[in-house]
């Protein structure tokens, strides 16, 4: 996977963020303050503008500018919180031209460490770490199982469309929709939502 | 729903040309969307940045001129300000004294707001921060993101802004903001949902015959429904949840704020039965404000903010201040 994989999947994450702005902010809607679509949507339209304009040589590269578009200009806490996802995975990837499936799959873990040690969620906790974690693994999995990276960012995918589901059930215990205490169950989480799309598009860079 | 702006894009950008028209005392940054004082900073003078998400106004911007912020970073509506936002608020109104944030506790502020120290510290600027949670709403539990920042933010800026103006050093102005912070509690109810100009609709749906108890400050639904009743009812209601997690007594800063969408008078209704409970309890509402002051949009409803004073923070809360939401003694 190279430097146009990686633009590739940031444009379809994008594409994939704007078609589902509305039902992420309705998710948000019912469990937090109803923005949550149109933040990511500002703040991935701006990724693509970045990378459009200054084009990264490396995979490392477009995924630190990423994150980096995303801390300046979505706010919130999903803004730092993906900002950083995508910045610690695109420094895991160093000055490498060519990224393998191992190797994506670590930077992977290295962005899910990021959130966990920024905002400080386990899984349960009803976060976007809910649908990552499960991805992470479901990864690293298929990675050492030797599949091809379509499968393995299949599976991913999978599981992270899986984990937000997941969320349907849970109490919030971080972020806005605890305050909602038991309220908060029956509501999938907007940030689990939005990572399961972040990861299908993954798929979908993958396949083209 | 109705709204009076241009476009729903650039909500935050004509609110800001609104302010830096009708406020010849301010400088507005509109590019990164920082509202100064128009005076440059004070030598010596610890200065005070808040911010938060658009929506609450007056809060913050309301509340820069003398006496109280020295900057305020509005971000999109109810979306925390980005770190360089509010970095370039600190590092413009650092007077070589230090900068205090006051950052209400939800998760977004928290973050943008230690990055922004981090950046601030970065250009050699000391930041101090004061943590406002003052909901009672919440449970301050492993289960919850913490108490909320809801009406004491308004207190901790008066008060520490007034500190900061008489040449106090950084870790007095964080102590005393950390005391009103200790000494006060909110709690709010709404009757309505807001309507975000984004989302075109009403954030949570209520009956004509129901309201929403402990809600938040961003039209997010609060822990439980109920019917709707008179403002006696929900004035011992909501003051019974402010007295079971820190009893009333004494000399009392009393808020009586509306969230956008409730006339004056309702508030001043509500205030006599927030006195009387007062007064019940053997404490006194010496100090008061009734008015839209941190809001919801155009949400109606109310909360109840009280400080417990001491003498220090009663004089302090009267020391002059003087800007576009609140001004006195000057």
């Amino acid at each position: 996977m190279d430097t146009r994989f990686f633009t590739t999947w940031m444009e379809e994450a994008t594409a994939a963020v704007r078609a589902g702005r509305d039902h992420l902010t309705r998710l948000d809607a019912a469990i937090g303050d109803a923005d949550h679509g149109t933040n990511l949507d500002r703040g991935f339209t701006a990724v693509a503008e970045a990378l459009a304009a200054r084009p990264p040589v490396t995979p490392g590269g477009v995924l630190v500018l990423a994150g980096s578009t995303l801390i300046r200009k979505v706010g919130g806490a999903s803004g730092p919180l993906y900002g950083i996802a995508f910045r610690e995975m695109g420094k895991s990837l160093g000055e490498a031209t060519e990224v393998s499936a191992a190797e994506l799959a670590a930077a992977l873990e290295a962005g899910l460490a990021g959130i966990r040690r920024l905002g400080g969620a386990e899984e349960g906790d009803k976060t976007m770490v809910d649908a990552l974690a499960p991805a992470v693994r479901a990864l690293a999995l298929a990675v050492q199982e030797g599949g091809t990276p379509e499968d393995a960012l299949e599976a991913a995918a999978a599981a992270a469309e899986e984990g937000a589901k997941a969320t349907i059930p849970l109490q919030a215990r971080k972020g806005r929709a605890s305050y909602l205490g038991p309220r908060s169950i029956g509501h999938e989480d907007p940030g689990a939502a939005s990572t399961a799309l972040l990861l299908a598009a993954l798929r979908t860079a993958a396949s083209r | 729903m109705k709204k009076l702006i241009n476009g729903v894009g650039s909500v935050v950008t004509d609110t800001l040309r609104g302010v830096a028209a009708a406020h010849p005392s301010l400088r507005v940054d509109i590019e990164n969307k920082v509202i100064f004082r128009r005076e440059p900073p004070r030598p010596g003078k610890v200065g005070l940045v808040s911010g938060g998400g658009s929506g609450h106004e007056p809060l913050h911007s309301g509340y820069v001129g003398y006496g109280m912020l020295d900057a305020a970073c509005p971000g999109e509506i109810f979306t925390a300000p980005v770190p360089d936002q509010i970095a370039t608020a600190t590092t413009g109104v650092d007077g070589g004294a230090g900068v205090l944030h006051i950052v209400k506790n939800y998760t977004g502020d928290v973050l943008n707001f230690e990055m922004a120290a981090e950046l601030s510290g970065d250009e050699g600027v000391e930041v101090a921060r004061v943590l406002v949670d003052d909901d009672v709403a919440v449970r301050d539990s492993l289960y919850t993101a913490g108490r909320r920042g809801t009406g004491a933010t308004l207190f901790v800026e008066k008060i520490a802004g007034a500190l900061a103006e008489s040449g106090a050093p950084l870790a007095e102005v964080a102590r005393v903001g950390k005391e009103v912070n200790t000494r006060s509690r909110s709690f709010g109810v709404a009757l309505t949902a807001c309507t975000t100009p984004a989302a075109g609709a009403p954030t949570f749906e209520l009956g004509d015959a129901e309201i929403e108890l402990g809600i938040g400050i961003h039209g997010e639904p609060g822990r439980a429904r109920a019917a709707h009743r008179e403002a006696r009812e929900l004035v011992r209601l909501t003051m019974d949840a402010i007295d079971d997690d820190l009893p009333l007594s004494g000399e009392t800063l009393v808020m009586v704020n509306g969230m956008g969408g409730t006339p004056l008078m309702e508030l001043y209704i509500v205030f006599a039965e927030v006195a009387a409970y007062l007064e019940e309890k053997g404490a006194t509402a010496v100090r008061s404000l009734v008015g839209n002051h941190v809001t919801s949009l155009d949400m109606q409803g109310f909360s109840v903010t009280t400080c417990a004073l001491t003498g220090e923070l009663t004089r302090l809360w009267d020391a002059p201040v003087e800007t576009p939401a609140l001004r006195w003694g000057r």
